[in-house]
């Protein structure tokens, strides 16, 4: 329960240009923060310096009020878990969950206890003599989990926890992990490149591309109103399509890929700048055209591709030179080669700069309201 | 794999023969230790009976016991030292960052190449100066340091996941902890196969004791076969030769139980 | 001067760590290779003190002594003889043993079982089989009717026979660092291989050799080295004879230097052997390295 707070951090190598930098940013105590990013943007890499295990070559950490800079990992107070779960492979289970307390000359009768109380809520009573290559996949993962909990730190570290574990497994530790995360309190720092761990595990999440912070919000504020392309593709699968557009000033009219034109109400047509710009839709926000659809917002497409899912549809087309998925719920009969009307609609779009990627107009909030609301949120 | 009888009966018949042409001598060695005089003349295969008579003699004409007892101090000594010497530095080598590591590195392996007969003649005025002449350390603490051993181990430590030192830095164990508690116990078999391999060498050293022993008060088994074989070589093969077994059942025994890991070990050593 | 304290406890831990490598390989190794240069530009005196500078002297002594060229001619013959020889065999061996048949741990353990065996006591047994009268290979001549052959007394079979013994008594270091590469072939190649349908020898020389090259290359320069190293051996079965036809290069060394007490120029050939063993090991690293199939 200690706030994590990163001013101004850089890294670099040798003195050569940053891997990380101009990193702000403060991880309130108690919450679940979550770093994504594709591989090599540098999310592992701040994660192990505020673990200590890397050394920061610029600006402050601090850990609670403390400036942690040059504190040692095992000065921080906090747990880490990491990937391939770092058990040691000669110490069975119930050794490697007392490591750090033997470390720290914790009575062996206490340690025990605490190894119990622990393996106990994870599920590995009966584990406890195992050797780790003796367990399954996930159960190593829940003794790296038990080796975090039982140090009773305020804040825990996580590298990537989930990856090496199956579709299944994953999603059940992804809820097991937020609800031991919330019972304990714990300042949760989670590093993953798993957009649906990030947007479904997380409090807060910071998007980091090429070792610069994207975004930092609630995941549903990301999803909704992406800060640039980059998040705009990176969070949500499929994710969203993007095209080149301008503004026709003489019809007021938005041209996509110079193919498609879509009205821009009187209102807005005044804050669209002349230059390009690129345009983002969501797949699902490009819907089925039905008898009340207006004709201006119906497009044409040619059908390259179909993924039936059971409960939507997911189908391809092209415009200008970018590829556009349209998802819609329900099972649709449609084939490779179909004419299609789709319908678009220009509160649905997302506007971005063409050549900063700044988000320049946001699309309406789309969440529904459950109308008959009686519990407290 | 599956194999036809045919080609199973062909290999079985080059494996019999060979391995026993292999194993040969060291049978016929076996089989003279228990043969009088007349019958090795005869040139029998068999002794005609299993007495050990030729044991008795080798152990009363030569201190063969002390030998024996010197040979093991030293072998083990030479094992011990080498472990540690060469895990120290493994460990220094692939947990520690500083600055000229890879020279270091290049100037451990570069001993490789320094054959040790090279060395020998001021190594033995080394040891006249330490007055070390006829004694263990003489004959074991010039080997506690070997480049293969750091090689071999800093190999195996190198497969040591990064994050399992790092989890121990959070745990906030020492430098010195990890080495003991992590890094020896996970990396047990390249320990013995080293291990092994030192006291092998060690046991069958013979150009070193021979320089360095002057009398009967450390010298090895080797040694003492070499004075066995010049006193009594026209008369008594079979009291030769079963000082010979003698000598050789140690490191044969260790050899038979180790081999598996010797051969997986030391072929690990040599890839890098 | 703390943060500096602090960020150099990796050097310093580093430092207690190598030191008593770096203290041994200085002492034993380092100083001694730099004396015994020193030294074969010296005459020296009985306690291998250096005496009278000769310069080159040394070299042009040995350059000029038939006792040294012979020497030299005989350590080449003999490691021709003993390292291509050794290794076909043992890879010859570790190739039936690497079959997965029953019983084969048995086989192994045979093979192998010549590392077990000191080199005093292979000597003493060898010396026992190649004793002109009762030893066993001139009764298997007669046995043929053969004529029969003085072995280590006879100058033209004595470095043979010594070669025979040798290849014999590194047989099983061979033998087990040869079969721990065939087994960490993945096995997996072997399995497509087949369902392409190739033969054993079609795998043998596609697959097996270049996978095993490093081994390979691993265990020759390891047996050059060890053969340009022989010594004990010699001293019990021949002592450098007959009319020094085995005065292989080391036992030239330890003969002029403990026996006649000429440090100086038991030092110019122990540089000379030193220089030897480094061109080995370089060549073969250039030559081979090429070749070979690091996976």
């Amino acid at each position: 329960m200690k706030r994590v707070e990163l001013i101004d951090v850089s890294k670099s190598y040798d003195k050569q240009v940053d891997v990380i930098s101009n990193i702000n940013v403060t991880i309130e105590p108690g919450e679940f923060f979550v770093l994504v990013g594709p591989s090599g943007c540098g999310k592992s890499t701040m994660l192990r310096m505020i673990a200590g295990l890397e050394e920061i070559t610029g600006g402050t950490l601090k850990i609670g009020d403390k400036v942690a800079n040059n504190l040692t990992p095992d000065k921080r107070d906090l747990s880490m878990v990491f990937q391939n779960y770092a058990l040691y492979p000669h110490l069975s289970v119930q050794q490697n969950i007392t490591f750090g307390l033997d470390v720290k000359r914790m009575k062996k009768e206490e340690q025990r206890r605490k190894a119990k109380e622990v393996a106990a809520m994870l599920g590995l009573s009966d584990y406890l003599d195992r050797k780790p290559r003796e367990l399954s996949g996930g159960q190593r993962q829940r003794v790296a989990l038990a080796r975090s909990i039982v140090s009773e730190t305020p804040i825990c570290l996580m590298d990537e926890p989930l990856s090496n574990l199956d579709a299944k497994l994953r999603a059940h530790m992804r809820s097991e992990i937020r609800r031991i995360q919330r019972q304990l309190g714990i300042t949760m720092i989670y590093v993953t490149h798993d957009q649906v761990e990030a947007m479904t595990m997380g409090d807060r999440i910071m998007i980091l591309h090429e070792g610069k912070i994207q975004q930092v919000g609630k995941p549903i504020d990301i999803y909704n109103y992406p800060a640039n392309p980059f998040v705009a593709t990176f969070i949500g699968s499929p994710p969203m399509n993007l095209a080149k557009a301008e503004f026709d000033k003489a019809t007021s009219e938005l041209v996509l890929g110079g193919e498609i034109r879509l009205p821009v109400p009187m209102d807005e047509s005044g804050k669209l700048p002349t230059t390009t710009m690129t345009v983002g839709i969501r797949p699902e926000n490009l819907y089925p055209v039905t008898p009340e659809t207006k004709a201006e917002d119906i497009f044409h497409t040619t059908v390259t591709n179909v993924e039936i899912l059971g409960n939507e549809t997911v189908f391809s087309f092209t415009i200008g030179e970018e590829e556009w998925m349209a998802k819609w719920s329900g099972q649709w009969h449609i084939d490779i080669g179909d004419q299609l009307p789709v319908r678009m609609e220009f509160e649905s779009i997302s506007i971005f700069d063409g050549q900063s990627g700044e988000l320049l107009k946001r699309t309406v909030d789309h969440g529904n309201y459950v109308t008959t609301k009686e519990v407290q949120a | 794999m599956k194999m036809g009888l045919p080609q199973k009966i062909w290999i079985y018949f080059l494996l019999i023969l060979t391995s026993a042409l292999v194993f040969f001598p060291v049978l016929y060695a076996f089989m003279i230790s228990f043969m009088t005089g007349p019958e090795i003349i005869q040139g029998k295969f068999f002794p005609q009976t299993f007495s050990f008579e030729n044991y008795t003699k080798v152990f009363s004409r030569l201190p063969l016991m002390n030998y024996l007892l010197n040979s093991f101090i030293v072998s083990a000594s030479v094992m011990i030292g080498q472990l540690i010497v060469c895990s120290l530095a493994a460990y220094a080598f692939v947990f520690l960052k500083f600055k000229g590591r890879d020279f270091i590195f290049f100037l451990f392996i570069s001993t490789m190449m320094i054959p040790w007969e090279a060395t020998m003649i001021p190594n033995v005025f080394t040891i006249r100066n330490l007055d070390w002449y006829n004694t263990y350390q003489g004959l074991t603490v010039p080997f506690f340091a070997l480049a293969f051993g750091t090689f071999l181990l800093r190999q195996h430590f190198l497969t040591i996941p990064k994050e399992l030192h790092e989890a121990s830095q959070i745990a906030g164990l020492s430098r010195f902890k990890f080495f003991w508690k992590v890094v020896l116990p996970v990396s047990k078999t390249s320990l013995v196969t080293l291990g092994a391999y030192g006291f092998l060498t060690t046991w069958n050293m013979y150009l070193w004791p021979l320089l360095i022993t002057t009398n009967q008060s450390v010298r090895t088994v080797q040694i003492g076969l070499k004075q066995l074989q010049s006193q009594e070589i026209a008369t008594e093969w079979g009291v030769v030769m079963a000082g010979v077994i003698v000598v050789i059942i140690p490191t044969l025994l260790l050899l038979f139980l180790g081999q598996k890991q010797l051969q997986k070990g030391l072929s690990k050593g040599a890839l890098k | 001067m703390s943060t500096f304290w602090r960020k150099s406890v990796d050097a310093r831990t580093a430092v207690l760590y190598l030191l008593p490598s770096i203290i041994l390989f200085s002492v034993f190794i380092f100083y001694p290779m730099f004396r015994t240069i020193y030294l074969s530009f010296f005459l020296t005196d009985q306690n291998g003190n250096a005496a009278i500078n000769v310069g080159f002297e040394n070299y042009q002594y040995l350059l000029s002594s038939s006792e040294f060229i012979n020497s030299t001619k005989a350590t080449v013959l003999f490691v021709l003889y003993t390292v291509p020889i050794g290794i076909v065999l043992a890879l010859f061996f570790a190739l039936l043993a690497n079959e997965k048949l029953k019983g084969i741990g048995f086989f192994r353990t045979m093979y192998s079982s010549t590392m077990g065996i000191s080199v005093a006591a292979s000597s003493v047994i060898w010396l026992f089989m190649f004793n002109p009268s009762i030893g066993m290979f001139n009764r298997l001549l007669s046995v043929f009717s053969l004529p029969q052959i003085q072995w280590l007394l006879d100058p033209e079979w004595a470095l043979l026979s010594v070669a025979i013994s040798t290849i014999w008594m590194n047989l099983g270091f061979s033998f087990l660092i040869i079969l721990g590469g065939l087994q960490n072939i993945d096995e997996h190649l072997y399995e497509s291989s087949r369902i392409d349908g190739a033969g054993y020898f079609y795998r043998l020389r596609r697959i097996t050799l270049p996978m095993l090259s490093p081994t390979l290359f691993f265990i020759i320069t390891i047996s050059l080295i060890n053969a340009f190293q022989t010594f004990g051996q010699i001293d019990i079965l021949t002592k450098g004879g007959p009319s020094q036809s085995t005065n292989l290069i080391v036992y030239s060394i330890y003969r002029e230097a403990f026996i006649n007490y000429q440090f100086g120029t038991a030092s110019a050939q122990a540089v000379v052997l030193f220089v030897i063993i480094l061109i080995v090991t370089i060549l073969q690293f250039k030559l081979v390295e090429k070749k070979v199939h690091y996976q």
